[in-house]
């Protein structure tokens, strides 16, 4: 970013399902992105995901009409050196998110703004092992996040107005409105969102109810969007299970112990839409 | 001996029933032709991609540009008139 140039450069690490549809969000609001991923075989086919994605968005009638922004997809943090903001949507583990953006932290200048897209881990928990903690704050985008246009911003307390300023220039260039929360397990949406689903699927596993009428019922008499079941499957349920246990073990609330239900899925790789299956079975989405 | 054999022209009739089947295998309901399938809230707006690329795969044909908005997979009715379309399109290339 410069000042004949507004528009931000951005890096996001990971190409896995958030960080493609991060990818997918920016390139189409004309913010050319540096796409990291150390996996190859994820490094490969992460711009195909990514087409698909932004056939989604035209279909869904939510492109925003700019010219599509440059990819580009690198193996190293190195690649993002340049960058004005990167964002780490990398797996829900607080070890791995410390080593990633303490090596972004080395790499970077000073004036770069590190994004966390936890669902779940306090900023403050992650900024406190970070070289320079003023530099973080969290941005729970969701996903799809070319169709939702609200993100979930968290400061942490040692968060700086630079990368806060920062962070909301880029938020503006993706047309995104953000909604400043407070710090702490599970931000709002994921303390609230898991746990409800964490309960849908136990009525699933009692055998009180199937998948679909847990869907229907909270659909139909609730008004929720796409029903909890669908949304864990949107979720990831991998990683709907890793912000589970972040959740149970930061708050001791028992309603986050993941359930066995959940746990079985996981570990018979049922994880969802991009495996193929979870609650639900998607033939088309992987072809 | 065997006849040489030719590709039928698809009938709008054989789209929609082929659209139904698949419809009522993944969302466990009968659709009638006519019924908005997202505004009902039956479907969910991310089957969409989903009936995309079936409707691609089964008849061949690709959905691209303009073509490729909701409104053309809103209904049984919309998709077939889009299916016959391409395909007249594709088959006089």
């Amino acid at each position: 970013m410069t000042e004949e140039d507004p528009t931000p450069r951005l890096a996001v690490l990971g190409a896995g399902v958030m960080g493609v549809s991060i990818t997918t969000l920016a390139l189409e609001h004309g913010v050319p992105v540096v796409l990291v991923e150390t996996d190859p075989a994820k490094r490969a086919d992460a711009p195909a995901r990514i087409e698909r994605e932004l056939r989604t968005a035209q279909l869904m009638g939510v492109r925003s009409g700019k010219p599509r922004a440059e990819l580009v997809t690198g193996a190293s943090v190195a690649d993002c050196a340049d960058a004005d903001v990167v964002i780490e949507a990398i797996t829900e583990d607080a070890d791995l998110k410390i080593a990633a953006l303490t090596e972004v932290s080395h790499t970077v200048d000073e004036d770069t703004a590190l994004v966390t897209n936890t669902s779940s881990i306090p900023v403050d928990e992650l900024a406190a092992k970070l070289p320079r903690p003023e530099a973080l704050l969290g941005v729970h985008f969701m996903n799809p996040s070319y169709l939702i246009r609200t993100v979930e911003v968290i400061r942490g307390s040692r968060t700086s107005s630079r990368a806060a300023d920062s962070v909301g220039r880029l938020l503006t260039a993706l047309g995104r409105r953000g909604v400043f929360v407070g710090d702490g397990p599970g931000f709002v949406t994921s303390r609230v969102l898991h746990r409800m689903i964490n309960d849908a699927a136990r009525v699933v596993q009692e055998g009180r109810a199937s998948a679909e009428d847990v869907d229907t019922l909270m659909q139909d008499c609730l008004g929720h969007r796409t029903g909890p079941l669908r949304t864990a499957d949107l979720i990831g349920i991998d990683n709907l299970v890793d912000s589970l246990r972040v959740l149970h073990e930061r708050t001791g609330d028992e309603g986050c112990r993941p359930c066995e239900l959940l746990l079985r899925k996981v570990a018979a790789g049922e994880h969802g839409r991009k495996s193929g299956k979870g609650f639900y079975t998607y033939t088309g989405v992987l072809s | 001996m065997s006849e040489p054999t030719t590709t039928p022209p698809l009938s709008a009739e054989h789209v929609r029933t082929e659209l139904r089947r698949f419809l009522e295998e993944r969302t466990k309901t009968d659709w009638a032709a006519d019924t908005d399938l997202f505004a009902t809230g039956g479907v969910s707006s991310l089957f969409a991609m989903e009936l995309v690329v079936h409707v691609e795969k089964t008849f061949g044909i690709a959905v691209e540009g303009p073509d490729l908005r909701i409104d053309n997979f809103r209904t049984v009715n919309a998709m077939t008139d889009l299916v016959l379309r391409l395909a007249e399109a594709g088959s006089g290339e």
